[in-house]
């Protein structure tokens, strides 16, 4: 018998394969210069093109293409469009930071590519395996690029703790997809969900969902699996840990979202109760640790992990308006946390990260821009009105309320006390400390400082203005079914 | 549509963004900037008096565009009579501290000036709002140029005091935003969602949501007043702060406070309200009794007056839950004497700061043989502050004390013992700064107010005479307003507790004729008041009221 192979839907999979075609345009040219910027402007013009092409095919109609398996909605276009924004960033970011480190730059930017393959499989596929996929493809690019920096030992020990508790959740990933198979007899989304109701609802579909969740849990970091998030965050090279911190953990909640609140969505009642526990861990055991480090690296990681919490308390209220609040909240979260790796990244110098919170004395002082533009992440990851940050925050806890999820919401309002206490010793550091007598220079690095001010300007942009990401939110999720 | 609100509100914050473009070496440049902006905008204010309608409650000036339309979010300004002298006292003040620190702050100028502009925007906005979300979002934009004056401007403690000032007041209010939220999704499950608090007004909400939702509102409010007990950052922040920053702090930013009570806790929950008027009428008191005996005993001069807030604002919260015309007229009036008096206080300690470099009161002794004309000054808003006859002071505690003995006899005797403490700190600081021998040789050197810091207390000592003697364009343009929110709040509490409330509604109403026409600090005999007669007989100075002549009569018939 002849395989008949499904009709392909080929101008649904463009901004896939634009980013998967740049990907190997750079590794090929990689092979004739190693010039970051170059290379740099190459990715970002790339990455450009494919964003527009991302924009214009938004609010036409949903696809469904591999035989169901795939599907360019409104929702994959939105996490695709988030990707690209970021990697853009990331690029800017990285034509300022490679030169000053050993990361061979063709390879780096093909594998940051890959990396958003990877990234945006996840967000379209509307199948486990095809999930699986995309996880593979995001996570084995992140692995080498933690390690790129090959004569580092903080990164060569960063991937390796990174690659073996990964390869760990991806285990238990699989064995929640087999035992979901086994309860409803599909891997297809759509297909559980319409089964689900029917389904007994055995312990095998329940131990299938606790295997997703501590696979998710860890590619979110969510407590009490983050435990890798400070180590590999702080040895991986700044680009890269801000890559993880925003765009790996966007593409896993976008997979985690769609599973839980359209294929899972019939059974809420039987997974709310663990996803609020994890919530409220995650936000509280994220912010009070972060409440302990001396460095900055380090403390952001720990407020990457409570920010997941922040986003899990969406998902947790489980309504379409969780969804949405989820969406907007990564949105918002993607341009603050880029930002601020972004000046950890411009204070560092080559073979000196300069990475403590006493080398950010007196920056206001010595970088008015860069001082005024981290209190602006800072203070927007705090969640002062208006940046970004509050924007979102304020969606997320509105939904909480409004679910009845009231407690929930009071943790997390007094997690962002505790955020603040934290996120303000950086700002008493910048404004409130005179700079050290012999503090070392900051070099000219127009790139990063480009790519800084470009995630300042949509953090206040977004904050002010946020009426019109909530709608883009809200419509992608609603264009998932 | 209307945009002179807008125009107000928004003014500081664009000189505040033209001054981050001035050049770094040109300080005289963002100062007379900041100077043109804050003068600007309090001429903006004066607008809006002379337009403003004495003939109706209705909110004025009102500003409406759509901002988040998903959640029925709008851009909303209005101005009725509670908060248009508070936008006044903003204005007026900013310029004057704008000015003083022309001599005060000498580094990091720029900076300096764009957070104090920042910061009017924030309180402006804030006292303006009439959108729970738009009010909130300024009400924390607040937070963030507070926060940078006291931390980069402050004394030696000042991280510390900073850091408590932003977690206590960031606590409190984001437990109000729950609470918004909250609201919010009640009155969305009966029509489209809306942050508009003059819809919220008339949801109904059981009694035990209304319990939770004022406890959060009020805890956020008693923070910023602050109540007993929740006052203890307010020393720390007043005494670390630069001398801008505490007139700011006590002028304005402490009547935020009082003033989300009038209009957001106390109309939005009536019910919760009548429960909970015993609990605040005695933190109040208490916060009265103990401000008092704690300023008392400072040796810091700067710690005094930190502490005479408290005492101060306690009087305020009283006067509002006495919950009827009187009552909170008298605290908004209360409210803007506060500012006026304090913020002289400050910037006189602040300007004898700046000669002496020490603020304790032991430093100091026979001033008004040295620096006559600060001491002339200084004895003006100290009276003013203790609620002498003929100025503002005794106005406003008046009316409050009027309005509390008629909801409660016990609570306003209580509050009259306040008033003597209080005559007693201010006398016997005074006593001790200005009186007596040259003890320091210091102090013989000192000199007096130069000219800029007399154009700094010129307008404020004025308005103190103006208020005191003449209150009647102000209560008369409180009136409507006040007498729509009791009746609000009164007929709520009708509706839910019929039996309470048909024995409290006759004296309410009782105390009402004593301002009806805005006369009733013209107390003719002055024997019945007990407010004036203790005040009297303590400061030993004759009194110099002179009741208006036509309030005179109408009180009399």
């Amino acid at each position: 018998m002849i395989p008949t192979f499904p009709a392909i839907a080929w101008p649904a999979l463009l901004p896939i394969l634009m980013v998967s075609g740049l990907g190997l345009l750079l590794l090929g040219a990689g092979l004739y210069t190693d010039d970051e910027e170059t290379l740099g402007w190459g990715a970002l013009a790339g990455l450009i093109v494919a964003g527009i092409v991302t924009l214009v095919l938004v609010g036409g109609e949903s696809v469904r293409t591999f035989n169901g398996t795939f599907a360019l909605d409104g929702y994959a276009l939105f996490f695709d469009w988030l990707f690209i924004a970021a990697g853009a960033l990331i690029v800017l970011m990285s034509m300022g930071y490679l030169g000053e480190t050993d990361i061979e730059v063709g390879e780096y930017y093909a594998l940051l590519m890959f990396a958003l393959v990877g990234m945006m499989v996840m967000a379209a596929a509307t199948d486990l395996i095809v999930i699986f996929l995309g996880l593979e493809i995001m996570s084995i690019s992140v692995y080498i690029l933690v390690g790129s920096w090959r004569t580092q030992p903080r990164a060569n020990e960063a991937a390796l703790k990174y690659f073996l508790l990964g390869a760990f959740s991806t285990g238990f990933l699989l064995y929640g997809i087999a035992l979901i198979w086994g309860a409803t007899g599909s891997f297809r989304l759509d297909e559980i969900a319409a089964r689900l109701p029917l389904a007994d609802e055995s312990t095998l579909l329940l131990a299938g969902i606790a295997m997703l969740i501590i696979a998710f849990g860890f590619k979110v970091a969510a407590v009490p699996f983050h435990m890798w998030t400070p180590d590999v965050y702080e040895g991986a090279p700044t680009t890269v840990t801000a890559l993880m911190a925003v765009a790996v953990k966007s593409a896993a909640f976008a997979a985690f979202i769609r599973i839980f609140l359209w294929g899972l969505a019939p059974v809420h009642a039987d997974w709310w109760v663990v996803l609020w526990v994890l919530a409220a861990a995650t936000m509280t055991m994220g912010n009070l640790l972060a409440l302990a480090q001396r460095s900055v690296k380090r403390m952001l990681a720990y407020s990457s992990v409570a920010h997941a919490g922040y986003v899990l308390v969406a998902v947790t209220s489980g309504s379409a308006d969780g969804g949405a609040a989820a969406l907007f909240y990564l949105l918002v979260y993607m341009f603050m946390t880029v930002g601020a790796f972004g000046v950890v990244a411009a204070i560092g110098r080559a073979g000196e990260p300069l990475e403590n919170i006493e080398d950010y004395a007196g920056l206001a002082t010595r970088s008015p821009l860069l001082g005024a533009t981290m209190a602006i992440f800072m203070l927007s990851l705090m969640g002062m009105p208006p940046l970004a940050g509050f924007a979102g925050k304020f969606y997320v806890f509105s939904v909480a309320v409004q679910q009845d999820f009231i407690v929930l919401a009071v943790v997390g309002v007094l997690n962002s006390v505790v955020s603040a206490a934290y996120y303000i010793r950086l700002l008493v550091a910048m404004y409130m400390t005179p700079e050290p007598a012999e503090a070392p220079a900051l070099g000219r690095r127009p790139y990063l400082i480009a790519s800084i001010v470009i995630a300042a300007g949509f953090t206040v942009l977004i904050g002010v203005l946020p009426a019109l990401g909530l709608q883009v939110a809200r419509l992608s999720f609603l264009s998932m079914q | 549509m209307n945009v002179l609100l807008s125009m107000v509100v928004w003014t500081p914050m664009l000189g505040a963004l033209l001054i981050l473009l001035v050049p770094r070496d040109n300080p005289d440049g963002a100062r007379r900037a900041a100077l043109a902006f804050s003068c600007l905008t309090f001429l903006l204010s004066l607008t809006l008096w002379l337009g403003f309608r004495l003939d109706t409650a209705e909110f004025q000036y009102v500003e409406a565009y759509a901002w988040i339309p998903d959640f029925g979010i709008q851009y909303l300004l209005g101005l009725d009579g509670v908060s248009l002298f508070l936008v006044l006292l903003t204005t007026f003040l900013t310029p004057l501290v704008v000015l003083f620190s022309f001599g005060d702050i000498t580094e990091r100028v720029k900076e300096y000036f764009f957070f104090v502009l920042m910061l009017e925007t924030g309180m402006l906005g804030a006292f303006m709002a009439l959108d729970l979300f738009l009010f909130y979002v300024f009400w924390e934009l607040m937070l963030v140029p507070m926060y940078f004056i006291i931390g980069v401007w402050g004394g030696a403690r000042r991280i510390y005091a900073s850091l408590k000032f932003v977690l206590y007041t960031l606590t409190a209010s984001l437990l109000m935003l729950v609470a918004i939220l909250y609201l919010v999704g009640i009155q969305a499950e009966s029509a489209a969602m809306t942050f508009d608090v003059r819809k919220l007004y008339d949801i109904g909400l059981t009694s035990t949501e209304q319990m939770w939702l004022f406890a959060a509102f009020a805890l956020a409010f008693a923070v910023k007043v602050p109540m007993f007990p929740l006052h203890t950052w307010l020393p720390d922040a007043h005494v670390e702060a630069p001398t801008g920053g505490s007139v700011i702090l006590a002028g304005v930013l402490l009547k935020l406070g009082t003033y989300g009570f009038l209009r957001f806790a106390m109309p939005l929950f009536p019910v919760a309200v009548a429960a909970a008027t015993p609990l605040f009428m005695g933190l109040a008191i208490v916060g009265i009794l103990y401000g008092a005996a704690v300023a008392m005993v400072q040796p810091d001069l700067k710690k005094l007056v930190a502490y005479s807030s408290v005492s101060h604002l306690g009087f305020v919260v009283l006067g509002m839950f006495a919950l009827n015309v009187t009552g909170i007229e008298g605290a908004i009036y209360q409210m803007v004497n506060h500012g006026l008096s304090t913020g002289a206080l400050f910037l006189l300690v602040g300007m004898i700061y700046g000669r002496r470099h020490t603020r304790l009161i032991a430093d100091f002794g026979g001033l008004w043989k040295t620096i006559p004309r600060f001491s002339a000054v200084f004895l003006v808003v100290t009276f003013s502050s203790i609620g002498l006859p003929g100025l503002n002071g005794f106005v406003g505690e008046f009316l409050i004390l009027l309005g509390t003995f008629g909801r409660s006899p016990w609570a306003a005797a209580f509050a009259c013992g306040g008033i003597v403490l209080g005559a007693v700190y201010m006398l016997w600081m005074y006593q001790r700064v200005v009186f007596g021998p040259v003890t320091h040789e210091e102090n013989a050197a000192l000199t007096d107010l130069t000219r800029r810091e007399i154009m700094v207390l010129a307008p404020v000592v004025t308005m103190i005479v103006v208020m005191g003697v003449y209150p009647t364009p102000f209560l008369r343009a409180m009136e409507p307003s006040v007498e729509a929110l009791v009746a609000r709040i009164e007929a709520a509490q009708a509706r839910a507790l019929p039996k309470d409330t048909a024995s409290q509604q006759p004296l309410a109403r009782s105390a009402r004729p004593f301002v009806q026409g805005g006369c009733a600090p013209a107390e003719p005999e002055g024997g019945s008041s007990s407010a004036g007669a203790l005040a009297g007989s303590l400061d030993d100075t004759p009194s110099s009221h002179q009741p208006p002549a036509d309030c005179a009569t109408e009180v009399r018939s």
